[in-house]
């Protein structure tokens, strides 16, 4: 039993469970899934859960990156929301062209994406370089972007607001045809298998977690840590720019102040709900994962019961509190001593 | 060593700081300005909606050089620096100072000292929480009645029941508490069911999970009433994903604010049913009270409420879109 307490994913697998129980309890219908077809007759599954895994997507791609931030860099990036705007408006700019409501794409979406990516990554290796090299307080680096990201996206695009009128562009965002569940599932579980792959075979991993527990250890023993930190923060641009495509295609346009609005909070909630340290160091990636959709299971859960507009930032904290405290290294360690405890007088009594 | 590099870039983001204000608010020139009327412009982030973009766009279209004006603008989602911004102005010497202030509190010393100078302080678009005698004019929108007159549309339409989704926008804000309140006052008047009332922030993504939820539940609803076009863009996508039918003579009714011309266009086609104005052009009307003042007069009221329209699907026309659209 201490065993599985001390487990990493046992916190947002313990959060899932808790968060399913209780609608179980509540409102069993939220499990039902149905199939039906949307104003264009294509199938699309739909229910909560379909809700939670589209929403959620976004949000787990963005924990991929944060949680290799923050093992490497010990530190939070806080810009991910001002980037998804930037790396959105390139994205609509690409594809948009002088026209602001260009009735046909004046790219191919592929180029505009890649452009997209390439943009990001050049903002991740600002803050990387900032962070790595001049060895600014992450927070701090990424404040920059943070306060000046919106207004960029705002002036890339000359503070229009372009559509894109064509429908194959809102496939990331919605259901290509055909296909009954939501493609922003999809390309998380591709960014998931990717980064899994990666991990196993690359050492990137190990070379992280290296540089997070012992920046001077890790140079001792042959690697570049700034490098490491460095590539941290361009792969967190990457997934930046992917989560920012599905962003901007669930509506085919952009609204720069609140895209993404408050989105780095969810994603660091995400990495600290799946146990992982936010000093850095040692990492767990599937529970940061799974933390993304609790996350989400969570809001979700708090949208169906309709708790009240104006307070329900306030039931979130509370349970993001209880989920915090309860998976603080001291809490478990308490409560895993004092399951111990138990258990012994159980078997002295027996004997 | 770490300390040292971080101070050194700290005081560098300081120097940028001062230099980006500076850019923002132009140091008056020597003098010699051709007798052109000084004005200092202190509005929100043009970035911050559609609204904004089109009333700054108005604003700079308006008080040129070649309409006899030296405007300065200066531009802030924050309080305090809308007052620095205001304090500069009233050193530079600006004859006007407009303003649509971030926060309805704080502004009585900064308007004493501008009184004490001989500049007439013209509000526009949002009002201040101060003396009215610190002010020449207000030029705003009646958020109420905006409402009311949206209500009063979805009254005219005589549904047999009503089930509104009620997507908010920021709570507190003057454009929620107006809008909102009109729907409230019927709901309790008329009996009308409001299935469901969250705040989405302005968020069209959030509006789109509201109204995903309701539809996960299977609550019936037959209205959509989204304080802005952006949250009901958000509850259309929700919709046109589950098939349920939206716009003229369809299953559910959807109501917008703020006129984006995208909007208007959706009206046109059908596919909402109505839009109510939220007026950013206060230009003329603030041209109208400049000459009034130049003139050597007070403006005839001090509260200016400009006139604000709805639109209604059925009656439309390509030309409302073009004209009203921002």
């Amino acid at each position: 039993m201490s065993k599985i307490l001390k487990n990493q994913i046992f916190i947002p697998i313990a959060a899932l469970l808790l968060l399913a129980v209780f609608n179980l309890i509540m409102d069993p219908s939220f499990f039902k899934i149905t199939l039906g077809y949307n104003s264009a007759g294509d199938p699309v599954l739909s229910g909560y859960l379909m809700t939670i895994l589209d929403y959620g997507s976004e949000l787990a791609i963005l924990a991929i990156g944060m949680t290799l931030v923050t093992a490497a860099s010990g530190g939070q990036d806080i810009s991910v929301g001002a980037a998804i705007a930037i790396s959105g408006s390139v994205v609509l700019r690409v594809l948009c062209g002088r026209d602001h409501h260009a009735e046909t794409m004046q790219a191919p979406i592929i180029v505009a994406f890649l452009i997209s990516c390439v943009v990001a990554m050049i903002f991740g290796a600002f803050n990387g370089t900032l962070v790595a090299f001049f060895k600014i307080q992450p927070m701090v680096a990424t404040l920059i972007l943070f306060t000046a990201g919106r207004s960029i996206a705002a002036w890339i695009n000359n503070n229009e607001l372009p559509i894109v009128n064509e429908v194959r562009f809102s496939y990331f965002g919605g259901f290509i045809p055909g296909i009954p569940i939501p493609t922003p599932f999809f390309i998380a579980a591709a960014c998931v298998i990717v980064i899994f792959l990666v991990l196993k075979f690359t050492n990137l991993g190990l070379y992280t977690q290296t540089v997070g527990i012992n920046e001077n250890a890790s140079r001792l023993n042959g690697l570049n840590p700034e490098f490491i930190k460095f590539l941290a923060f361009v792969i967190l641009g990457l997934c930046v720019a992917v989560a920012a495509l599905i962003k901007v295609s669930r509506l085919s346009t952009i609204n720069y102040s609140v895209i993404a609005k408050d989105i780095e909070m969810d994603a660091i909630l995400a990495v600290a709900l799946g146990g992982n340290a936010l000093s850095g160091g040692k990492f767990n990636m599937t529970a940061s994962i799974l933390g993304a959709y609790v996350i989400q299971f969570l809001t979700t859960t708090l949208y169906k019961f309709n708790v009240p507009a104006d307070a329900l930032p306030a039931y979130k904290a509370v349970v993001v509190i209880l989920l915090v405290v309860f998976s603080a290294p001291v809490v478990r360690d308490f409560i895993s001593a004092q399951w111990k405890r138990l258990t012994k007088k159980g078997v002295t009594e027996n004997a | 060593m770490k300390k040292k590099v971080l101070a050194v870039v700290m005081a560098a983001a300081m120097v940028l700081g001062l230099t980006a204000c500076g850019g923002a608010a132009p140091a008056a020139d020597g003098g010699g300005d051709g007798g052109l009327i000084k004005i200092g412009i202190i509005n929100n982030d043009p970035n911050e909606s559609g609204y904004r973009t089109a009333n700054d766009k108005d604003l700079k279209a308006t008080f040129t050089e070649a309409n006899g004006f030296q405007a300065s603008f200066a531009y802030s989602l924050k309080n305090d620096e809308q007052i620095t911004a205001a304090q500069k102005f009233i050193q530079d010497g600006v004859d006007y100072l407009l303003l649509s202030a971030a926060d309805t509190a704080g502004w009585d010393s900064v308007l004493k000292d501008a009184q004490a100078a001989g500049i007439h302080v013209i509000l526009f678009d949002r009002t201040i929480d101060a003396d009215p005698s610190l002010y020449s004019a207000s030029i705003v929108s009646d958020m109420d009645k905006e409402g009311e007159t949206a209500v009063n549309w979805l009254k005219g339409q005589n549904l047999s029941e009503y089930n509104i989704i009620h997507i908010q926008g920021v709570m507190g804000s003057a454009a929620q508490k107006g809008r909102s309140g009109a729907v409230d006052a019927a709901a309790a008047s008329d009996g009308w069911n409001i299935v469901t009332q969250q705040t989405a922030e302005w968020n069209a993504e959030k509006a789109q999970q509201i109204v995903q939820s309701v539809i996960d539940a299977g609550t019936p609803f037959n209205v959509i009433y989204a304080e802005n076009d952006d949250m009901a863009k958000g509850a259309v996508a929700a919709l046109d994903k589950a098939n349920i039918s939206h716009g003229v003579g369809k299953d559910v009714i959807v109501m917008g604010f703020d006129c984006n011309k995208w909007a208007l266009q959706e009206l046109l086609d059908q596919n909402w049913n109505y839009d109510g104005q939220c007026n950013p052009f206060q230009s003329q009307y603030i041209l109208d009270v400049i000459k009034t003042l130049e003139s050597g007069q007070e403006p005839a009221q001090k509260t200016i409420i400009m006139d604000e329209k709805g639109f209604d699907a059925t009656t439309i026309t390509a030309d409302d879109v073009n004209n009203y659209g921002i």
